[in-house]
């Protein structure tokens, strides 16, 4: 099975959720955590892994022969992200904006471009305990975070149970992270900042035919709009996690919930229980 | 004019809560939310929406079944993974065209997307621009440009003496165009492991860009010693702490009354942030 953890908005509790599932899974078969918020990723922050691997993420950009070059803008007219310009007797090449697809390689009437890989970024893998780790770690000032995300989920071993963790947000990299998935957990928190986000998280779920339920972490503060949210919508709020300040405090501290408060390691369980229910109902 | 705009790396570290403060505490200003694909300085500021316009987005792929002969040309061509069984997934394709050109039936045409909303609003503390991109949609940066460029406009013609933008988390796409010829990065964090450790990525960006950044620590009283680091990174690396706001479940209580934590309460979250944007506006 391959879960999804999301949110919409940030700092709600992904990767506390996602790594403590990893981790109450132990023991039970094989487990896989991808951190594919790879803007910033923070699993390993708190799974401590064994880095085993580090490969680059190479974008094909293209590289103009300008030997065979005419100049006849077949390429620049093609390439819809304004990456390659002809400029007189000059063809440039804007790197950051190339999306790698190769259209611009394939038009040329010259066969004037070839490909050559540029680095945006790395994989890593390793191990935590039990749990197979990857990430994906975008470039400082880079801007396209979908390339990284692709070449983290690559490494997806089916044979396992792969816990995702999901980039903030509502757009393209989150797309990227989740689809493919069996089920998509939604970590929020009672506030209209929470909830605004999460119907804009299940929104997207919807869109992408993937079966939801919902995490509350700090429940207890701010008010009741996600559950009346929740079960008007029908989704199943899965676990709720209070606001505490011991929690709080052990996050900052990079400890995982488990490991912190080995009282949790049932309810993660038992969540994880859920989901493959839920997963299999709903599919 | 100054561009400051509010950045942190990682999510949910109290960005639009600072913003939402800093729109109650400054004169003279326009607002803006650059955080377009999951937007919420509205519910602090309680626009009313005043225009509205349309975002469109890149072009998709559209497959005619009537005229696909199932060669597979296009499957093999594209390198997103977008065709499956001869059907484009819209929130797949990244708009590139390579099946339009490779299909020998010219059965694929590229057709306009409608990614998303952008407003220009009153809220009563100034002009408010923000968008809402539709789920799943490309191109966040491309809708911050929009956003950005007319909150500009509306500063010019309205003689305003700072652009206030709430931004994105991470440091990718959004955040590069959220931050690209602004004056002043408020990069707000919290003494977690990870928000340090996103901190330092998003200054990085921060230095790539060469926009100058100031540092507030949220929540700071959760972790004092983590705090010290953050203090003490900020200064070996010649970066300014302008405030430290300590936890506190006012904050959460202005949320859900939907206004900024300065008019909710005079505690000490109050208090730093006048702070905040005493240190802001001394360096703008």
């Amino acid at each position: 099975m391959i879960l999804a953890v999301a949110s919409g908005k940030g700092g709600t509790g992904k990767t506390l959720v996602a790594t403590s599932l990893a981790l109450s899974l132990a023991g039970q078969g094989p487990v896989q955590l991808l951190d594919c918020d790879v803007e910033e990723p923070n699993a390993h922050i708190l799974l401590r892994p064994t880095i085993t691997s580090s490969r680059p993420v190479l974008v094909p950009v293209p590289r103009v022969d300008e030997e065979k070059c005419t100049y006849c803008r077949v390429c620049s007219e093609a390439c819809p992200y304004k990456a390659i310009a002809v400029m007189g007797k000059n063809v440039l090449v804007f790197p950051e904006l190339c999306h790698g697809c190769g259209v611009c390689t394939y038009v040329c009437p010259e066969k004037a471009i070839s490909e050559e890989g540029r680095e945006v970024g790395v994989v890593e893998e390793g191990r935590a305990g039990e749990v197979q780790f990857v990430h994906g770690r975008l470039a400082i000032g880079e801007a396209m975070a979908p390339p990284v995300i692709r070449a983290v989920k690559q490494r997806i071993d089916r044979s396992s149970t792969v816990i995702i963790d999901v980039p903030p947000g509502n757009s393209c990299p989150v797309v990227e992270a989740v689809k493919g998935s069996d089920f998509c957990l939604l970590v929020t928190e009672p506030t209209p900042f929470g909830l605004h986000d999460l119907a804009l998280a299940v929104e997207l779920a919807r869109k992408l035919a993937i079966p939801c339920g919902v995490v509350i972490n700090r429940d207890g503060s701010g008010d009741q709009g996600v559950e009346f949210y929740c079960a008007q919508q029908h989704i199943p709020v899965l676990l709720k996690i209070p606001l505490d300040r011991r929690i709080a405090e052990l996050y900052c501290r990079g400890q995982t919930l488990v490991a912190g408060m080995p009282s949790w390691r049932s309810a993660f369980s038992d969540l994880l229980q859920s989901i493959q229910r839920l997963a299999v109902v709903e599919r | 004019m100054n561009e400051i705009v509010v950045l942190s790396g990682k999510g949910g570290t109290g960005k639009t809560v600072v913003v939402g403060s800093l729109s109650a505490l400054a004169k003279n200003k326009v607002l803006c939310d650059c955080d377009v694909d999951a937007a919420n300085l509205h519910l602090v500021l309680q626009p009313t929406v005043r225009e509205t316009h349309e975002f469109w987005g890149q072009k998709v792929a559209v497959i005619d079944r009537e005229v696909c002969t199932g060669c597979g040309l296009c499957l093999d061509a594209c390198r997103f993974d977008a065709i499956q069984e001869f059907q484009v997934d819209p929130l797949s394709c990244e708009g590139c065209g390579f099946c339009l050109h490779v299909c020998p039936e010219q059965a694929v045409t590229m057709v306009d997307t409608l990614a998303g909303h952008w407003y220009v609003s009153d809220t009563r503390f100034g002009p408010l621009v923000h968008a809402r991109l539709g789920a799943g949609q490309e191109n966040s940066g491309k809708l911050v440009a929009v956003v950005r460029q007319k909150a500009r406009e509306i500063a010019k013609d309205e003689g305003s003496a700072y652009i206030l933008s709430d931004g994105p988390p991470g440091i990718g796409c959004p955040v590069i165009s959220s931050l690209s010829g602004a004056s002043l990065a408020l990069i707000v964090s919290e003494p977690s492991l990870s928000a340090i450790h996103d901190l330092e990525r998003v200054l990085a960006v921060c230095r790539h860009f060469g926009v100058r950044a100031l540092v507030c620590i949220n929540k700071y009283d959760l972790d004092e010693e983590n705090s010290r680091h953050i203090e003490d990174y900020c200064r070996q690396a010649g970066i300014d702490v302008g405030a430290k706001i300590p936890f506190d479940t006012v904050v959460s209580d202005a949320i859900t009354q939907g206004v900024p934590v300065v008019e909710f309460g005079d505690g000490m979250v109050s208090r730093r942030m006048e702070e905040l944007w005493s240190a802001v506006a001394a360096r703008s």
